[in-house]
């Protein structure tokens, strides 16, 4: 047993996190400053913090993932890193030559108190920042919230630094992406040029993420959100946040800044909550959807009905984000499915009250938790108190899966020994239909594993 | 070798390196860029602040202590104070892999523990929440000792994590709670981390236990983390030749081992950089000599064991050890010669780490494989140069700030096990007792040294020298991939391994040979993107 120190008994904690089912800010922020072109995230800290955010994007995508960092020594970390982020600045754009810079920070440098808008406009004052160039930022302490906030803190920082209300509305829509792969960001895209809405999606780490082989490393990959895009996202005529934890704090800010009214939506995972991504953008833009979006939900719907009774009734353990979680548990209870246990390590009432009240309604005895030492140790140990069918969840839940002898599916972040997240999207119809076939072959390889000699199915 | 391989002009290399940096950078990089003379060993400059913004592999001083040192012991709780991701990303991504001897045996490695620090932690102070995580563990594992690690803001609030494991240690009575002081600012790279994790692992785990060792050659691995299974491969030559591993620092060990490491007669020391420390501080206590060895490489392995029945003196070690070598060498031969004719005259870059650099050189030579250019992420010039250096090395502020424990020999345990006369006698016989000639004496001249590569320096000379494989970690793969070069990590082994030991040297036979001659490198342009392909289709239509 890989786990074999975990116990049955379930006792309260109030110091000890085990096996967290969430990490840090910095890293949100670093993988939301990749879906902008020609930007380079910088962290301001300590070295570690940036080559472990890198190490595992670089893990998740099998991309090259650039970054720099503001190399903290004990010097920088008593008498301040404003020197250390100025020299980086110049170091940057004279070496790397991006056309963004957006720094995030850390625990590091937000406990001693290192202001970022101060010191980027120092910078800016001191002529570091050449001619049309750009250094963006975001407050991101390590201690408070998790790895979604901080991406939501980097794609807030990204709006309100550059979208621009020019007193002339165009006829365009930005939507706000919540955590997703560079797959899902490509098939919101499609999905609304097939609905011919003209869009701003931000940030969208398609074509950086997902970068083809050609021999030659493309330090600014030609994906991202332009800078001319996001400028313009302040003349948009309404603004959809796909997720509430890690996109509506962007659209909140875009509507104080710009005047830029919102609506939140869940991020497009499963049907119903495609369903209401569909009507959305298709009633503020004041479009018919097109028969081939209809067709593409009825082969899903299709699937559903011809396979329900290979889900129905199954239990299903999931862990992961919660702008994810929402809707996945959604979809899983259309499928008739039966969501046990969820965990999620980031906190927040919200995330909390949308589940509840998901849970309330369809399936109030599922063991649901979140915020502080809601981690797998905890969903591990309900596991072994109330079995399940399936595990859903990011690489680590392979462990438990493993001792448990339960089957897994992949699903979250991060992904560390499989590929497929990045080039096949989760959201839409189409993302709904992968889903129902990885349900489906977990369930069903497992039944064509355990079956007896007598009971062994050739048509299923 | 030498003559075969076309190097450019190194010292023009060096200046295209640097001309791209802004004045101040260029003048501090053009240091830590030499081109070699094996005679002479030109100075480098190493351990020494990264420039900020320039894009560098290395990571931070907990990285080095937890990830690195402590990280592979598997019976040691290891709580990570300080906000969540420190621990979440040490978490099982170093693959010390490690075989407890029985299902019941602890093993908390693919656990990850952390006190997930909240802003009111930060606020009003976090030593009330560690104690409460540390009796939290012991109350749910009852493990023999925990381990508690320091990250960047613990140091800042002041929170005193040795105080802390003291107390909670003399609570609990039967486990050993010890603090390390890493945060990730200490220091200049993950070295001062190592710095730290041995001074903690000397003063807290090691002497513990006195009980004798049994064995007649009785020795401890240091600096070995058992990635992709290496330790293992090393014990089982051990085993095959009669060599007690009393412990292991630290790859599949365990506390009782490392409590129980002064009672060896040997330590032998593969990554100099990470573990040296301990070496010197259980020779002045303990009277055990320690020498650099290397098991990387059919050829070292053999050295090394030959090195260490040297030591020991003893004739029917001696005849043993060369039974195993002959033993073993047959399936290695038959490996190389097969695969020599596809890997001979190729070239390879080495950046990576405090040793690997080096190390790994010897299995490219028996691949017949030139390394044209190598440096390491976070070593010290004496592992570039050699020890010899040690005394010439000024100590700067950030050296400065990592203790530097007095250890004086210990009035009961010291035992020299070799007389000076002794040692003096191993040392004129080649062995390494006490030293490192480090890694530039072992390479070509004009072969280039680059400490603590850059990103754009990495881009530069996959461009001048073109190498046929390119040696580093997960942060530079795919971008050197993405260049149409293949990349070897050599922190993870791209999940392969092991490459220790004689068979360790086969698979790192297969891996180059399968990712050097790969016929993916050849399938990067579409037809159509090759020259007279694609435009000339509708005229050829045209004229049949």
């Amino acid at each position: 047993m890989l786990l074999r120190h975990t116990s049955k008994e379930v006792k309260e904690r109030e110091g000890l996190t085990i096996n967290p089912a969430k990490t840090c800010q910095p890293i949100g922020a670093m993988y939301a400053a990749l879906g902008i072109h020609g930007c380079l995230p910088h962290s301001h800290g300590s070295q570690g913090c940036c080559s472990y955010h890198r190490s595992t994007l670089t893990r998740h995508y099998k991309e090259p993932v650039m970054a720099a960092t503001s190399s903290f020594t004990e010097g920088a970390s008593v008498f301040g890193g404003q020197a250390n982020l100025l020299a980086a600045i110049e170091t940057i754009f004279s070496v790397y030559e991006p056309d963004i810079i957006a720094v995030h920070s850390t625990c590091l440098s937000e406990t001693i108190g290192d202001d970022l808008q101060q010191i980027t406009r120092k910078a800016k004052d001191d002529g570091k920042i050449p001619e049309g160039k750009h250094v963006i930022f975001a407050s991101t302490p390590s201690f408070i919230g998790s790895h979604v906030t901080g991406y939501a803190n980097m794609v807030t920082g990204i709006a309100t630094q550059f979208a621009v209300s020019s007193g002339v509305k165009k006829h365009q829509f930005n939507i706000i992406a919540g955590w997703m792969e560079p797959s899902d960001m490509r098939e919101i895209k499609r999905l609304s040029k097939e609905l011919g809405v003209k869009i701003v999606l931000f940030p969208d780490t398609s074509d950086v993420l997902d970068a083809p082989q050609t021999g030659k490393h493309v330090f600014y990959p030609k994906g991202g959100t332009t800078r001319e895009e996001l400028i313009s996202a302040g003349d948009s005529l309404s603004s959809l946040a796909l997720g509430s934890i890690s996109a509506e704090p962007a659209a909140i800010a875009l509507e104080k800044s710009c005047k830029v009214p919102f609506e939140t939506l869940d991020i497009p995972i499963g049907l119903s909550a495609t369903d209401r991504f569909i009507m959305a953008l298709s009633q503020v833009a004041g479009v018919k959807v097109p028969d081939e979006i209809t067709a593409e939900r009825g082969r899903l719907v299709d699937v559903m009905a011809d396979m329900e009774q290979y889900l129905y009734g199954k239990r299903v353990a999931l862990f992961g984000d919660p702008d994810q979680l929402l809707p996945l548990t959604e979809f899983l209870l259309d499928l008739n499915m039966k969501p046990v246990h969820i965990v999620s390590g980031t906190p927040g009432q919200r995330f909390e009250k949308q589940m509840r009240q998901l849970l309330d309604a369809r399936s109030p005895e599922t063991n649901f938790r979140n915020g502080l030492q809601a981690d797998m140790f905890l969903l591990h140990q309900w596991m072994k108190n109330e079995p399940v069918d399936l595990l859903i969840g990011n690489t680590y839940g392979k462990y438990m899966a493993r001792d448990e002898d339960v089957p897994f599916i992949r699903f979250g972040f991060p992904i560390l020994d499989r590929i497929g997240h990045s080039y096949f999207p989760s959201v839409g119809y189409s993302g709904g239909l992968r889903l129902v076939e990885k349900l489906l072959n977990a369930l069903m390889d497992r039944q064509d594993r355990d079956a007896l000699e007598e009971k062994f199915e050739l048509v299923m | 070798m030498e003559a075969n391989i076309h190097f450019p002009d190194p010292s023009k290399v060096r200046e295209e390196l640097i001309q791209k940096y802004p004045t101040k950078v260029a003048k501090k990089r053009a240091k830590s860029i030499i081109v070699n003379d094996p005679q002479i060993i030109p100075e480098v400059q190493a351990n020494v602040r990264t420039v900020p913004g320039i894009i560098t592999q290395r990571g931070c001083s907990y990285a080095g202590c937890k990830g690195v040192v402590l990280g592979p012991t598997r019976d040691i709780v290891n709580i990570v104070h300080g906000p969540i991701g420190c621990s979440f990303y040490a978490w099982l991504t170093r693959r010390n892999q490690t075989k407890p001897e029985s299902l019941m045996d602890e093993n908390y490695i693919p656990y990850c523990f952390s006190t997930d620090m909240q802003e009111e932690n930060i606020v009003f102070g976090g030593e009330k929440k560690l104690k409460i995580a540390i009796q939290e563990a012991y109350d749910l594992f009852h493990p023999k000792s925990i381990a508690i690690f320091s990250t960047c803001p613990v140091g800042l609030i002041g929170d005193d994590v040795h105080a802390a494991s003291r107390e909670m240690k003399e609570k609990l009575g039967d486990c050993n709670v010890f603090g390390f002081s890493c945060e990730g600012y200490r220091g200049v790279s993950q070295s001062a981390g190592h710095h730290i994790a041995n001074n903690g692992v000397f003063k807290h785990m090691v002497g513990r236990n006195n009980t004798p060792s049994v064995g007649k050659f009785k020795l401890n691995l240091l600096g070995e983390y058992n990635i992709g299974g290496d330790a293992f491969e090393i014990e089982r030559i051990f085993e095959k030749v009669g060599i007690t591993l009393v412990a292991s620092f630290s790859g599949n060990s365990t506390v009782g081992q490392i409590e129980n490491a002064h009672t060896a007669d040997l330590n032998v020391i593969l990554c100099h950089r990470s573990i040296n420390y301990m070496g010197d501080m259980m020779e002045t206590k303990y009277g055990i000599p320690w020498m650099k060895v290397n098991f990387v490489g059919a050829e070292s392995t053999a050295k090394s064991l030959r090195k260490i029945a040297e030591y020991f003196g003893d004739e029917e070690l001696k005849a043993k050890v060369e039974e195993v070598i002959a033993e073993e060498t047959p399936k290695v031969k038959a490996v190389i010669e097969e695969i020599l004719p596809r890997t001979k005259g190729k070239t390879a870059m080495l950046f990576v780490g405090g040793s690997r650099a080096h190390h790994y050189q010897d299995l490219f030579a028996e691949l017949g494989m030139t390394t044209v250019a190598a440096g390491y992420e976070f070593a010290h010039r004496d592992d570039y140069e050699g020890r010899h250096v040690l005394p010439s090395i000024k100590i700067d502020a950030d050296s400065k700030n990592i203790e530097e424990l007095k250890v004086v020999a210990d009035p009961e345990l010291y035992n020299p096990r070799k007389t000076e006369a002794e040692l003096e006698a191993l040392k004129e016989k080649g062995l390494e007792i006490n030293g490192y000639e480090g890694m530039m004496k072992q390479m070509t001249r004009k072969s280039l040294v680059v400490d603590d590569l850059s990103h754009y320096e990495s881009e530069k000379l996959i461009e001048i020298y073109k190498p046929d494989i390119f040696c580093a970690g997960i942060k530079e793969k795919y971008v050197v991939q993405k260049m149409g070069i293949p990349l070897k990590q050599l922190h993870s082994y791209d999940y392969g391994g092991p490459y220790t030991g004689f068979e360790g040297a086969v698979n790192f036979y297969k891996d180059i040979d399968r990712m050097v001659n790969n016929p993916v490198w050849k399938l990067i342009k579409a037809p159509w993107e090759k020259a007279g392909n694609g435009a000339g289709l509708a005229a050829s239509y045209v004229t049949q």
